[in-house]
């Protein structure tokens, strides 16, 4: 992924921006302008609390080839409190202490680091709540 | 709006063609569906394929299997639609024979998967994803439909060997197509022995990558008896999509796409699910086959893996499905499959699936998935008597 890539997703990543739809309320994650509940257009940036529970998750034995020195890892999709999903991998935790409707946080981490010579690309993670 | 029909099929085995490249691939499946069709031209070549770009450095495949297949000069474009790639594909020939712009059409899905590193064609089949919300956190698309099947046995009260019967009913049905990759049957304790790829998802559960190339000609109905002795009419074609991110989605475990693109394809044919006698379906996972039982209206909600358990989904049950080793056992080479299953619910229609027919079918659905279930693209095909 390319500088730009990366540098114009910043304020997902290290905030979880998203938006809120001013004309039905609906907080929105990713941000797409248009609101996928009522189709207004929605630009009022929101920053989410970064907290939500686990809808499911599991552990990634066989990764895509720029993740294979971190397995095994753990991703999951997380219901923001807000309302809307995300997927991110799971962070500080025990594979055998997650379950379904635990609780979780957003956390920054390192997502991945492209060879030795690329940038490191740094983003949310997830980790049980109140450590 | 013209009736078409199918009037000619072609396939390569599928496998690991070390000797066989990307184009040769795409012409031998090509030539066969010709000859079955007893055509040497067309008004039209469509090319299903989703990663020659990434796993092979090549693009632009209308124009080089329209060369390479001695048909230079003819319309001809690459159709993309991740996974349901060939699908698409045939989706588009229908569309030009049925609106009277072409009257000969031919359809071939090609994919080259095995000259690259596993952890790279992995990392490119995760292009079907969201590339900055799924593929940059890694999950790739085993991890997703993991995530899939976690919270659907979760939902359900299911174990993870629940599933085994797909993918044992998909292998039994293999042993009897010689161009499937697989001809060995899957034993129910090798599967729940088989090693985790994103745990709950096994080994033994994901349809293998594979190269392989799959085609069909199309001709209006009306010519059709000319050109072949059995055709088949496409009865219906239909696209739905949905939002491409899992955690976009309405509900992450009802495939809006597919529920659209059936009944769309349901209400075109004029049949119900009852009508249908065996169902070509997306098993690149056996949760994804679940879901799509249950999207297409052959099972209620969490009732897909049920169904599968009871052997309703055997050559005799009441929905068999992967009939010729679907795509778990005659394997997934990912643009090309679309057209493989095409190319199977015309040989059981026309009574060729040999030690897999399905007694008297005459009416046939094929469903393409594209990852994890954003694009769905169904066919109905019937038997013309």
């Amino acid at each position: 992924m390319s500088v730009a890539r990366n540098w114009r997703l910043q304020q997902q990543r290290y905030r979880l921006t998203g938006e809120r739809c001013d004309t039905c309320g609906a907080a929105i994650f990713p941000p797409r302008d248009v609101c996928p509940e009522c189709e207004a257009p929605a630009k009022t940036p929101l920053v989410f609390s970064g907290r939500g529970e686990i809808y499911s998750y599991s552990t990634v034995y066989h990764p895509p080839a720029e993740f294979e020195t971190a397995a095994p890892y753990m991703v999951a999709l997380v219901r923001l409190e807000e309302g809307p999903m995300v997927a991110a991998q799971l962070t500080d935790v025990d594979k055998g202490s997650v379950s379904i409707g635990m609780p979780v946080e957003m956390v920054t981490r390192k997502i991945r680091a492209e060879g030795d010579e690329g940038i490191i690309a740094y983003g949310y993670k997830f980790r049980p709540a109140g450590i | 709006m013209r009736d078409v029909a199918i009037v000619g099929i072609g396939q390569t085995k599928v496998g690991e063609h070390w000797d066989i490249g990307l184009r040769h691939l795409a012409l031998e499946a090509l030539q066969g569906a010709m000859a079955d069709a007893g055509v040497e031209r067309v008004d039209a070549l469509y090319v299903g394929n989703m990663l020659s770009g990434a796993l092979v450095g090549q693009e632009h495949l209308g124009a080089l299997v329209a060369d390479f297949a001695g048909l230079r000069g003819v319309e001809a474009v690459k159709v993309e639609a991740a996974c349901a790639s060939g699908a698409a594909a045939l989706r588009l020939g229908y569309v030009a024979v049925a609106g009277g712009l072409s009257n000969v059409v031919a359809v071939v899905g090609v994919e080259k998967m095995t000259d690259a590193p596993g952890p790279e064609a992995t990392s490119a089949a995760a292009m079907a994803c969201d590339a900055d919300y799924e593929a940059a956190h890694g999950l790739s698309l085993a991890a997703l439909h993991a995530l899939l099947m976690q919270r659907y046995m979760r939902e359900y009260g299911y174990t993870k060997e629940n599933f085994a019967p797909f993918a044992i009913n998909a292998h039994a049905n293999a042993m009897n197509n010689p161009y499937a990759m697989f001809h060995l049957a899957l034993k129910e304790s090798t599967y729940n022995r088989a090693r985790m790829v994103a745990d709950p998802l096994n080994l033994m559960d994901g349809a293998p990558i594979a190269d392989g190339a799959a085609a069909v000609v199309l001709a209006p109905v009306e010519w059709a008896r000319q050109l072949n002795p059995a055709p088949v009419r496409v009865a219906a074609s239909a696209v739905g999509t949905d939002a491409v991110a899992v955690h976009d989605r309405r509900d992450p475990l009802l495939l809006d796409a597919a529920l659209l693109s059936s009944g769309r394809a349901y209400r075109q044919a004029g049949v119900a699910p009852d009508d249908i006698d065996f169902f070509e379906l997306h098993d690149a996972f056996g949760i994804m086959a679940a879901l799509s039982l249950e999207a297409t209206g052959f099972a209620e909600r969490g009732k897909g893996v049920r169904l599968a358990l009871d052997g309703e989904i055997a050559l005799r049950g009441r929905v068999p499905i992967s009939t010729l080793g679907g795509l778990k056992a005659r394997g997934h080479p990912v643009g090309a499959t679309g057209v493989y299953q095409a190319v199977e619910a015309v040989q059981q229609l026309r009574g060729q699936a040999g030690g897999s027919q399905v007694p008297n079918a005459r009416l046939g659905m094929t469903q393409s998935i594209g990852g994890s279930g954003a694009t769905a693209i169904t066919h109905i095909l019937e038997r013309i008597v």
